[in-house]
């Protein structure tokens, strides 16, 4: 197997039971990380583990089972926030970064936000962080406005410092774009925001699971990402915050946990983060995620994001001699996560997948959930293919054998 | 058959060379819808004549080859057909009329997308409502 030379692939992909299933009698050929990620055996065993042996509720009873449950969730918590250089105490676990710019759409929001005021995203977001704050902006009166993209698929700085003249209330980013690949320079825009009064909001979501990430030097009010897309289960994911801004903040949901004490006409509330995790939590999702940081963290994450520039390098350089292939996002591997959006020829990207498919080749086609973007493409849709630490060079050969494959059937 | 059989000769051939792909200068019935998960899209327009009778027909739309060249042979079948025989098309029909490829859960969609618009047309202009059964999910 051709390899990067930067992890032990073999080694790796024997952590990943999926990979050794046939697909359509073809080895599989998993390019849909930016979706969502594979899990390896140590992020099953941890869930299996935890129901096995240990289920209960957490934070509640006094018994053994209860304090092993507790140990493992808050447990979870600390691996999770460190892995990121944040503290246990500004981690909510939510449901995944959906989640979490809804609760500080709610949270957050309903409470800062008065009318007049302008919240500011980019063109370049997904769904999740450009319709909250449309939903915000309408339930205020407020306006909400968007950064421009240079025709390489980076940031518009300028469009963005020109906005920041108009005393934003909310400027909310994203790290890395789930479509082009783009990392853009949050701490830069972190600050820059913060000089101009607004609080700052960036989508981990496409960047936690690739490179190392260092909150405290990012200088983000909040910061979000999802536990399936960095080899942990889906509906666990986390919301970081600054402490004082989580302690100002009206709670999210309400229910059991998040009290401290019920009246029949008022409440008071838990500490932070508890005050935003009501109800019962995903225990075994962040037992889950909590391995997922521990499997990541043996690689080390530098070690991930040198495999995926190099995988990317491999690719942009393989593809770009397949007739008719158009790739969208910056040409520079040092400021792109190994994600891939491209087109080839004429042929829609659906009719694309089910020709890889066939091959065995998993691709996302469509709009990315980023139809802005799309439209500033001039695209109806885009083939993406985005890797991760089981992916190697072979598996990009595949795919090139798969284009042209496809650009054969349609005679491009 | 699947995967790549899908596009044969025949699909590949509506894709490139879509029949009755345009707009009507006057027309009875517009109707246009489109598939949330591929952005598919498909506009049907129909001029109806004595009789019920489909005069003439012409689709416009984008999108993936299925949809389209589905959307194509549709019209080349409706066309000359009573407004009665749409409501009597299936999707079975219209799975036969391409080939019966094994498109899977995922492009079922995209095959079907022309005869949803055809049929909620059709339907509205008689006055009636359709609703969209073929238990391929969505309704919208």
């Amino acid at each position: 197997m051709l390899k990067t030379e930067v992890l032990d692939i073999e080694r790796v992909r024997a952590d990943f039971p999926i990979l050794k299933r046939p697909i359509h009698g073809k080895r599989l050929i998993y390019l849909d990380n930016s979706n969502t990620t594979q899990k390896p055996r140590a992020v099953m065993d941890a869930i299996v583990d935890y129901y096995s042996r240990h289920n209960s509720n957490v934070h509640r009873a006094v018994y053994v089972l209860a304090e092993e449950a507790t140990e493992s969730y808050e447990g979870a918590r600390r691996k999770v926030a460190g892995f990121v250089g944040a503290a246990p105490k500004e981690l909510v676990f939510v449901r995944g970064t959906t989640e979490a710019t809804n609760l500080v759409r709610f949270a957050w929001g309903e409470k800062n936000v008065k009318r007049g005021d302008l919240l500011v995203s980019t063109l370049m977001e997904h769904h999740s962080n450009i319709v909250p704050w449309q939903l915000l902006a309408k339930s205020k009166g407020a306006t909400l406005k968007f950064i421009g993209l240079r025709p390489d698929g980076t940031l518009d700085m300028e469009s963005f410092e020109n906005i920041l003249k108009e005393a934003p209330k909310l400027v909310a980013v994203t790290h890395c774009s789930n479509v082009l690949g783009t990392i853009n320079d949050v701490a830069k825009i972190c600050s820059k925001a913060r000089a101009a009064g607004a609080t700052t909001l960036v989508d981990g979501a496409q960047a936690v699971p690739h490179m190392p990430v260092d909150i405290k030097s990012v200088g983000p009010d909040f910061y979000a990402f999802s536990g399936h897309k960095m080899l942990g289960p889906t509906g666990i994911g986390a919301l970081l915050a600054k402490k004082g801004l989580l302690e100002e903040m009206e709670p999210f949901q309400a229910g059991g946990e998040m009290i401290r004490e019920v009246f029949l006409d008022h409440s008071t509330w838990n500490d932070v983060p508890y005050k935003f995790e009501a109800g019962t939590v995903n225990i075994a999702g962040a037992i889950g995620l909590g391995a997922a940081v521990d499997y990541l963290t043996g690689l080390g994450m530098d070690k991930v994001r040198e495999h995926e520039v190099r995988l990317l390098g491999y690719a942009l350089q393989a593809l770009a001699d397949v007739k008719g292939f158009r790739q969208y996002g910056p040409l520079e591997t040092k400021r792109r996560a190994g994600v891939i959006s491209f087109n080839l020829a004429d042929i829609h990207p659906h009719d694309l997948a089910t020709i890889l498919d066939e091959e065995g080749i998993a691709i996302r086609s469509g709009h990315h959930c980023a139809q802005p973007l799309m439209r500033w493409l001039d695209v109806m849709a885009t083939s993406r293919a985005s890797f991760h630490v089981y992916n190697s060079y072979d598996d990009i050969d595949a795919l090139k054998a798969g284009l042209k494959k496809a650009g054969g059937i349609f005679r491009v | 058959m699947s995967g790549a059989d899908i596009y044969r000769e025949l699909i590949l051939d509506y894709y490139r060379n879509p029949r009755n792909f345009g707009k009507l200068e006057k027309f009875d019935i517009d109707s246009r819808d489109i598939n949330p998960l591929c952005g598919d899209e498909v506009e049907i327009q129909i001029r109806v004549g004595e009789g019920q009778k489909i005069e003439d027909i012409k689709f416009l739309g984008k999108g993936c080859a299925i949809s389209q060249a589905s959307a194509s042979m549709l019209t080349e079948l409706a066309k000359g057909k009573n407004l009665e025989w749409v409501r009597e098309v299936t999707k079975e029909d219209v799975f036969k009329m391409l080939g019966n490829p094994d498109l899977g859960p995922s492009r079922v969609k995209c095959a079907l997308l022309g005869m949803k618009v055809l049929k909620t047309g059709v339907y509205q202009y008689l006055g009636a409502h359709y609703e969209d059964s073929d238990g391929s999910g969505e309704t919208s």
